[in-house]
């Protein structure tokens, strides 16, 4: 299998208009004849049901929820970037582009990442015409700030709110369309598999979550807007209910999964606390700002913060990288944190921690001027941990927080399946092995209310379409499959939880496929995923029946999926020998411990294609080619 | 699937009633006109302080603006009617609006004053009746004998009876709940409220109550002690 | 410490709930409430009885899927914190802890401790929001928003609809929920053109939602988790009494409340 990218010919800033003009267009009285189905409401998929709606499509969106509202877009807390250069320091569209594309270490598609360079500066207008109070400056023009190692200023905001203002922006979009009655709303409704009908992606089925019942979709097209899969580690910043289940289904219906291993760990977030513990919280990066990072220089130091004088303090990222010090990218500041940890310099009851100090801050700029930055989040410190972050430093960890690989899609957003689309987290495209701040907010919404508009037009508008319903065979026998899937996990009755084996599968994908991976501990956690997958098939127990609300029963499902992914990751980990962004190779890496790259060797992506339970996954690689940001060893020293 | 219909066109009064918010505004601007003769009225009796000639001679002035002192009288009792009537609507809905009710459910933020208005009112509604049947009709008049046109002689003689003074002075106290909340709360329900005013308003409120409460009964007060005879 | 939960069991909507008492060991002060929840989940589940069915999603506070009552008040005895950001440091040993679901005849039950907010939705959908499709947007900086008007409109805009509000409000009225959205909307000079159509449509179908009536007591400012102030209802009541006496177009007929939940909607 080869893989074309449908990159536009011709110079990268006229590639999208160019893009654009070649796209076939739907005639405006046929656009309520085409039915589309959009799979997720957060940033990506919100946008995209709501664009669709206005345009006149006839589209029925869905999610797992009780409301649209509640998509983990809404938890993203620190902004959102563009390239409006109102500060007029010196940002740009190429710029914004050169930092996404060296920031992702060299591993994103250029042309993707141009173009949401392009569409960012739309995004804040369209957000600002929607009602978002973007925080102001007094003359009434928007704020921007340095976020996540940006030096410049591109980042908008809404207090500590971004996510959610952006979300209920989208949702509210979204819901003026339901009212107009362009767009159907399916909450509480779980897509549990792709419908492909003659090579087309033609409907899903799902099930409704309060009465059990599955139902048919079919439409002209699938759009798949699912977000990531970070929640394989059991522990980390997603929503307890992200997961992989939408994507992982349509990867066994012949949809490509690229780069699987690249994920994000987060610098900034609250220490595990104990085993019960469910998931990660995350403190907006805003905070390294104007936090410095430090550990004790001493081993075991026991003594409490204020008792470590400054010269037995370890300011290790200023003393190692001296020009970004506290703003080096995410992957870097999480590897450093791990490795002084690693050293027994970690602080806390777990030794698994370091300190974010405000101190100087305080100092400098004064306890208001701070309290007015990051309030909200020094109170959700104190809420959570009963630490006072203005008078003792915080404690931070890294924590898994989103995942750069997804399905493959092309430059239209169009995965290998024709008719299934796959925007934000649940593509791969544009933020190569490491995302920087601020970015996904971005993306999901350049992909959703700007590209798929056009992009799903043009499928339209060049393709023919069957009349299909329910009774179709195809149809059928995916639902059977379905329906198997769930009896079967309702019949084990075995003697473990679900979550003892999500919590189980977690460690081991965070043991040996986590900061940092070496060859052989990719082989172990293989060996270890199948023997617990194959324990999970026999033993675990789901109470409860398949036709009532079961929250066992979806979580059940949604593990299932997690452990051939698990395996996948570590395969793709495995393969790919190098390190670059979020994917550490111990065996590669410079003198100094910095990540190596192997540009000659795996300067592609790695896109893998289902071949039946069992057998090994088929690696198609989707050559990159970088004609404008020319691969450098990233330095931030 | 919503596909949007037109309403036909409506009455404007019928909706605007109709809705829960345009009860509330009629509530609110029932409540000020009550609040406003609770004034007037106080004012006036505080002139048994001055003497029997005194408020003796307001009120027959009173009697002779006769027209005048029907129009007021028609328009409580028609604030009254509207206040009442709007309250039960509502009081009903909200109990249609939780049919199961809570095991246990606590009060954390709301005044003692605003979560008994249910209580309040009523009392002070049978307070204002019987208060009508004995000083102005003088059906009621226990121990002593009703004077049509001498007001002083009647209020003295009336608060001299131990009871009718104690009832006087607890419906007046729970009239000042009732305005401690309503007085408040009315500017909430027509829409003239802002964050900066809240505290001052709240306070002027518990103020204007608290005069008010304490300008009524100082009159039974003072009979009682003997200082008004 | 150990703690005694007190929970409503309901299988669905259609069955009849009672409170069932379960003994949970080993309760770590730094847990969670619904890390709490968790840990007695896994030991039904180990027994092979349904574990209790709670609503939540991010637990960090911002998707409003959490939320229940706890001895009598909406998340908990924290101020500004949903349930799945309320330590267990806040409780004694050996303390009972009654859990009940919102109640309200606007929010069905569903299934122990998971109620039906769809009528939110409806309300947001019936006009809370401003009228922009994608692209008609101008730059940014060309509506300017002063920066006090920007942060007010940020404090109505944090809303996470959750429904505490109306679980607390002994009327269970969901005007501090209306309250916020039209608050957020007309405070910023984009949402004034639609101003009052925004309130006309929105009140209605509140109204049409059987929620009860606002008697400005304030129990739903006490424990929203964003602290939404009191007095965005005024501004519902100033946009709507405004609204509703100006010459207008004729209305929207109202959402009709949904109450089932059938798989099959074409």
């Amino acid at each position: 299998m080869t893989l074309d990218a449908k990159i536009p010919s011709g110079p990268i800033e006229l590639a999208w208009d160019k893009a654009r003009f070649d796209m076939k267009l739907v005639n405006p009285a046929n656009k309520r004849k085409h039915s589309l189905i959009v799979v997720g409401s957060g940033l990506a998929g919100g946008a995209a049901a709501a664009s669709l709606g206005e345009l006149g499509y006839n589209v029925k969106c869905f999610c797992f929820q009780d409301s649209p509202r509640r998509a983990h877009s809404i938890a993203a807390q620190g902004g959102i970037n563009a390239a409006k250069n109102y500060p007029n320091d010196g940002e740009s569209i190429y710029r914004l582009f050169y930092d996404t594309v060296k920031g992702g270490d060299f591993r994103a598609r250029e042309a993707n990442v141009y173009r949401l360079a392009q569409i960012s500066v739309h995004i804040i207008d369209q957000c600002v015409a929607q009602g978002v109070p973007f925080a102001r400056e007094y003359g009434g023009t928007l704020t921007n700030r340095s976020f996540g190692g940006a030096q410049v200023s591109r980042t908008f905001y809404a207090r500590g709110q971004t996510g959610q203002q952006l979300l209920l922006g989208a949702y509210q979009a979204l819901e003026r369309q339901v009212r107009a009655g362009t767009v159907t709303m399916i909450p509480r409704t779980e897509m549990l598999d792709l419908i492909v009908i003659d090579g087309q992606a033609r409907g899903i089925v799902a099930r409704n979550l309060v009465t059990g019942e599955l139902s048919v979709h079919i439409a002209d097209a699938v759009i798949l807007a699912t977000g990531g899969y970070g929640n394989v580690y059991y522990l980390s910043t997603n929503a307890k209910g992200s997961n992989v289940t939408a994507s992982w289904r349509a990867y066994k219906r012949g949809a490509l999964f690229a780069n699987p291993c690249f994920t994000q760990i987060h610098p900034t977030c609250i220490p595990v606390s104990g085993d019960y513990q469910s998931k990660l919280t995350l403190m907006s990066e805003s905070l390294r700002n104007d936090g410095r990072i430090w550990v004790p220089k001493m081993k075991g130091d026991q003594r409490s913060p204020d008792q470590i004088p400054e010269d037995e303090r370890d300011y290790y990222l200023e003393r190692r990288y001296p020009s970004f010090g506290n703003l080096v990218p995410r992957d870097v500041a999480s590897r450093n944190a791990k490795a002084v940890c690693d050293e027994g310099r970690g602080v806390g009851k777990s030794g698994l921690g370091v300190y974010l100090d405000f101190f100087d801050a305080i100092a400098r700029v004064g306890e208001k001027t701070i309290r007015e930055r990051y309030g909200n989040l020094f109170d959700m410190y104190q809420r959570i941990t009963d630490e006072d972050p203005y008078k003792v430093p915080m404690r931070i960890y890294p924590a898994i927080h989103y995942t750069m690989g997804g399905l493959w899609v092309d430059y239209q957003l169009q995965s290998t399946i024709p008719g299934l689309f796959v925007l934000g987290e649940a593509n791969f495209s544009d933020h190569g092995a490491n995302r920087l701040g601020a970015s996904a907010l971005m993306q999901g919404l350049s992909d959703g209310y700007f590209v798929i508009p056009y992009t799903v037009g043009n499928y339209l508008a060049t393709n023919k379409f069957k009349k299909v319903d329910a009774s179709h065979s195809e149809v059928q026998s995916v639902v059977a499959a379905v329906q198997q899937t769930t009896d079967k996990l309702l019949s084990i009755r075995g003697k473990r939880t679900v979550d003892s084996f999500h919590r189980e599968l977690g460690k081991i994908v965070w043991d040996y496929c986590g900061m940092a991976r070496t060859a052989q501990g990719l082989e172990t956690a293989i060996g270890k995923i199948r023997a617990l997958r194959e324990e999970f098939w026999q033993n675990v127990t789901v109470p409860g029946s398949g036709d009532d609300l079961n929250q066992s029963l979806e979580k059940a499902g949604r593990v299932a999926d997690f452990f051939e992914l698990a395996e996948l990751m570590c395969i793709d980990a495995r393969e790919r020998n190098e390190s670059c962004g979020g994917h550490f190779r111990e065996e590669y890496q410079t003198p100094d411990g910095e990540a190596q790259r192997d540009d000659e060797r795996y300067s592609y992506v790695a896109a893998w294609g289902y071949r039946g339970p069992g057998n090994t996954p088929e690696l198609t690689k989707e050559p990159l080619e970088f004609n404008y940001v020319h691969p450098s060893q990233r330095s931030y020293k | 699937m919503s596909a949007t219909a037109a309403l036909p066109r409506q009455n404007r009064a019928v909706t605007f009633w109709q809705s829960t918010n345009g009860k509330k505004v009629v509530m609110a601007v029932t409540g000020a006109m009550m609040f406003l003769f609770v004034i007037g009225h106080l004012l006036g009796n505080l002139q048994v302080f001055e003497g029997p000639e005194k408020i003796n001679a307001y009120a027959h002035f009173l009697h002779t603006i006769g027209e005048v002192l029907w129009l007021v009288r028609i328009t409580l009792i028609v604030a009254i009617v509207l206040h009442i009537t709007a309250t039960v609507q509502l009081a009903l809905r909200s109990k249609q609006a939780r049919p199961v009710g809570y095991s246990r459910k606590e009060a954390i933020n709301s005044s003692y004053a605003s979560r008994t208005m249910y209580w309040s009112g009523p009392i002070v509604l049978a307070f204002i009746i019987f208060h009508l049947l004995q000083f102005t009709a003088g059906y009621i008049h226990p121990e002593a004998q009703f004077i049509e046109g001498d007001v002083y002689h009647n209020l003295v003689s009336g608060f001299q009876v131990w009871w009718v003074s104690a009832w006087y002075i607890f419906a007046i106290t729970l009239l000042g709940f009732h305005l401690r909340h309503g007085l408040w709360s009315m500017f909430q329900s027509v829409g003239l409220a802002h964050p900066r005013h809240t505290l001052a308003l709240k306070n002027a409120a518990f103020l204007i109550a608290t005069l008010i409460v304490l300008g009524y009964i100082s009159i039974p007060i003072s009979i009682l002690l003997g200082i008004v005879k | 410490m150990k703690l005694t939960l007190k929970i409503w069991r309901q299988k669905t909507h259609k069955d009849k709930g009672a409170f069932v008492s379960y003994t949970v060991d080993h309760v770590d002060p730094e847990m969670s409430m619904l890390e709490c929840l968790d840990v007695l989940n896994e030991t039904l589940t180990e027994r092979g009885e349904e574990p209790v069915a709670f609503e939540h999603d991010c637990r960090e506070g911002i998707c409003g899927s959490c939320g229940f009552m706890i001895n009598g008040v909406a998340h908990g005895p924290e101020r500004a914190t949903t349930v799945c950001q309320l330590t267990m440091r806040h409780f004694n040993d050996g303390q009972e802890l009654v859990l009940e679901p919102w109640r309200a005849k606007a929010f069905p039950a569903i299934k122990d401790l998971v109620v039906d907010r769809r009528s939110f939705d409806r309300i947001i959908e019936s006009g809370g929001y401003i009228s922009v499709s994608t692209g008609q947007a101008p730059d940014g900086n060309t509506i300017l928003v002063g920066k006090e008007t920007a942060d007010q409109a940020m404090d109505a805009a944090a809303c996470i609809g959750c429904g505490a509000c109306v679980a607390a409000c002994p009327n269970a009225a969901a005007a501090l929920f209306t309250g916020a959205k039209i608050a957020h909307l007309s405070i910023l000079p984009q949402g004034k053109p639609e101003r009052d159509r925004r309130a006309l449509h929105m009140v209605a179908q509140m109204n049409a939602e059987l929620f009860g009536n606002c008697t400005n007591i304030g129990e739903c400012t006490g424990v929203c988790p964003k602290e939404i102030p009191l007095e965005v209802i005024a501004t519902m009541n100033r946009d709507y009494l405004r609204a509703s006496w100006k010459k207008r177009e004729d209305l929207e007929a109202t959402i009709p409340p949904a109450t089932e939940w059938s798989a099959n909607r074409t």
